[in-house]
């Protein structure tokens, strides 16, 4: 049987189609695009509005229960910060599995071929959500501390300086970045999900019973715990030390993990 | 970058090389060479299992191959600037973010592509999903809902080239009726079509060229008619016999098949005067059309599955 190409069949041939210059796809819009595929969904939008209703829970719990001298913008600043670094990370988690777990990544990695450039386009967004999700949950407690002052009818306190503010404000985007690892890094929700809780809560509690009950590792703690040189963050004021514990645990928890995902995602097959 | 060639001045619009894939010792795709031309559908036929969606995913820059290159009008694929407005793909209908509407969907990928929303609407239409159907989430789409959307994703950019893994799978019959004349028309007007497909009858119909692709490996490719035409040709005779000597006789190479027939490699006209002069009348002569190919294709299915004997 003859299985070869041969000569071209009788018909003419069509004119292929002249190519047309199209120019490449601009970073903004791919920042613009991933920032509305993370709220373009139902479990998207209910994320998106849990910022403020977490928020407002959060708020709410700080008027009924704390004590009338407690009523200060910290205290409300504090209390907000717990649903926030739960639900801005999850944002960021999702923001990068659903491509694998959705196998969106399909359509999305034929668009854009680079894939360098769409998990760029994802961390930007995952970072203004982080800090615009921040800013609305402090709009939320500021509401609050002049609610909460009203019923108790004291002058409400603004005990929070720009500093401090900005201090919360990094710690927020740690855990939105720690979130993004975790999704480059398993690129499966669930799984980066789990991973985000033993980041937060099971480590630093294995850490702490370690320094409680083991001499050596008790000087060592600060240098490798990450949780609790960010937990420094909200602090009144962190010291030079302390500022380079964060970036030393920053680096083995944070950098070295994204380096590796990033690396990891770029390589995989898409399927 | 590399330098592009202009495809109107020479060249085939999909050039895939000695393209291999390994996964371990598993060999999925092996030294795979072919190519799609512009205003021509090229069907990439093979069996499920075959290699043929680990070479267009290679070919779309999702899987990176082991060896050998895969090229779109000269360039990589991943070299593109804005692929989507030069090649549209659809690999898998299903893989979309169930949670989205189809509308959604469009309106996303549009979105990437820097089109004016317009042409979302304009595209629903064109594929046939409507409003209603259109602001429904996708985990309630039938599977031909879902290859509408694909296809409309496909080709909203308005690319050159088309790259379909089994587009008809899902489609009733008048949607692969509907498939079939909007990717002629879209060859005839010089875009290029590589559409892949498990099901022979269904690429025999919309094809002008054939790759035939089993464990890996082009098995056969050519244009239609070539392929066809080395089908060969069926003839029955009373005195089968007679007619399997005088074939034997002048050399020509035949088989008989399970229910009588006798399958020759060789053109009727011969065959005719052959039997005419062996004195033996023939009941039937004719063309074996697609009989070959589907034998051809029977056997690399059987060779290809665990349960050979029962194909």
């Amino acid at each position: 049987m003859s299985t070869t190409t041969t000569s071209p069949t009788t018909t003419a041939p069509t004119p292929a189609r002249p190519r047309v210059e199209v120019p490449p796809i601009p970073a903004t819009r791919l920042v613009a695009v991933e920032l509305r595929k993370m709220f373009d969904t139902r479990a998207g939008a209910w994320l998106l509005a849990s910022i403020g209703l977490t928020a407002a829970l959060a708020s709410a719990a700080v008027v009924l229960w704390a004590p009338d001298e407690a009523i200060t913008f910290s205290t409300f600043g504090t209390a907000l910060g717990v649903p926030m670094t739960v639900v801005l990370p999850i944002i960021a988690i999702l923001s990068v599995t659903s491509e694998w777990s959705q196998r969106s990544g399909l359509t999305t990695f034929t668009l854009a071929p680079r894939r360098g450039r769409v998990l760029l386009a994802k961390g930007v967004g995952v970072a203004i959500v982080g800090v615009l999700g921040t800013l609305v949950a402090f709009g939320v407690g500021a509401l609050g501390n002049l609610l909460g002052a009203a019923v108790a009818g004291v002058d409400p306190v603004w005990d929070l300086s720009l500093a401090e503010f900005l201090r919360i404000l990094l710690a927020m985007n740690l855990s939105v970045a720690v979130g993004f690892m975790l999704g480059l890094v398993f690129r499966s929700s669930a799984a980066a999900i789990v991973g985000y809780f033993v980041y937060s809560f099971v480590l630093p509690t294995l850490s702490g019973l370690l320094a409680a009950f083991q001499e050596w590792f008790r000087d060592l703690q600060p240098w490798v715990d990450f949780n609790l040189a960010a937990t420094r963050l909200y602090d009144v004021s962190p010291t030079g030390e302390q500022w380079s514990q964060l970036g030393v645990t920053a680096l083995i928890w944070l950098v070295v993990p994204l380096a590796v995902g990033t690396v990891l995602t770029l390589r995989s097959e898409v399927k | 970058m590399p330098a592009r060639v202009a495809a109107h001045d020479a060249g085939p619009m999909i050039t895939i090389e000695s393209l291999s894939k390994s996964y371990g010792r598993f060999t999925a795709v092996d030294h795979v060479s072919f190519t799609a031309e512009s205003g021509r559908v090229t069907g990439f036929l093979g069996p499920n299992g075959a290699g043929k969606s680990t070479t267009l995913r290679i070919l779309t820059g999702l899987t990176p191959p082991s060896s050998g290159t895969a090229l779109v009008d000269g360039v990589r694929f991943a070299d593109l600037p804005n692929p989507g407005r030069e090649v549209g793909v659809l690999l898998d209908a299903s893989a979309q973010h169930a949670g989205r509407t189809g509308r959604e969907i469009l309106t996303v990928a549009a979105a990437t592509m820097g089109l004016p929303r317009v042409q979302v609407d304009a595209m629903l239409e064109r594929v046939g999903l409507s409003e209603d159907e259109s602001c429904r989430r996708v985990r309630n789409y039938s599977l031909g809902m879902r290859q509408r959307l694909g296809i409309a994703t496909a080709l909203i950019g308005d690319p050159r080239v088309l790259v379909l893994d089994e587009p008809a799978n899902g489609l009733d019959p008048a949607g692969i009726r509907w498939m079939r004349d909007l990717l002629r028309g879209y060859a005839d007007q010089g875009g290029t079509v590589l559409l892949s497909s498990h099901l022979l009858h269904e690429i025999e119909v919309i094809a002008d060229d054939l790759v035939v692709i089993g464990n890996g490996r082009i098995v056969a490719q050519g244009t239609k008619a070539e392929l066809l035409a080395g089908a060969g040709t069926v003839v029955r005779a009373r005195d089968r016999d007679g007619l399997t000597a005088a074939l034997a006789a002048a050399g020509v190479e035949h088989t008989v098949t399970p229910d009588g027939a006798v399958l020759v490699q060789g053109e009727a006209a011969h065959v005719g005067e052959l039997a005419q002069r062996a004195g033996v009348p023939l009941t039937e002569l004719r063309s074996a059309d697609s009989a070959g190919l589907e034998e051809m294709f029977l056997e690399l299915t059987a060779t290809s599955q665990r349960e050979g004997a029962a194909a």
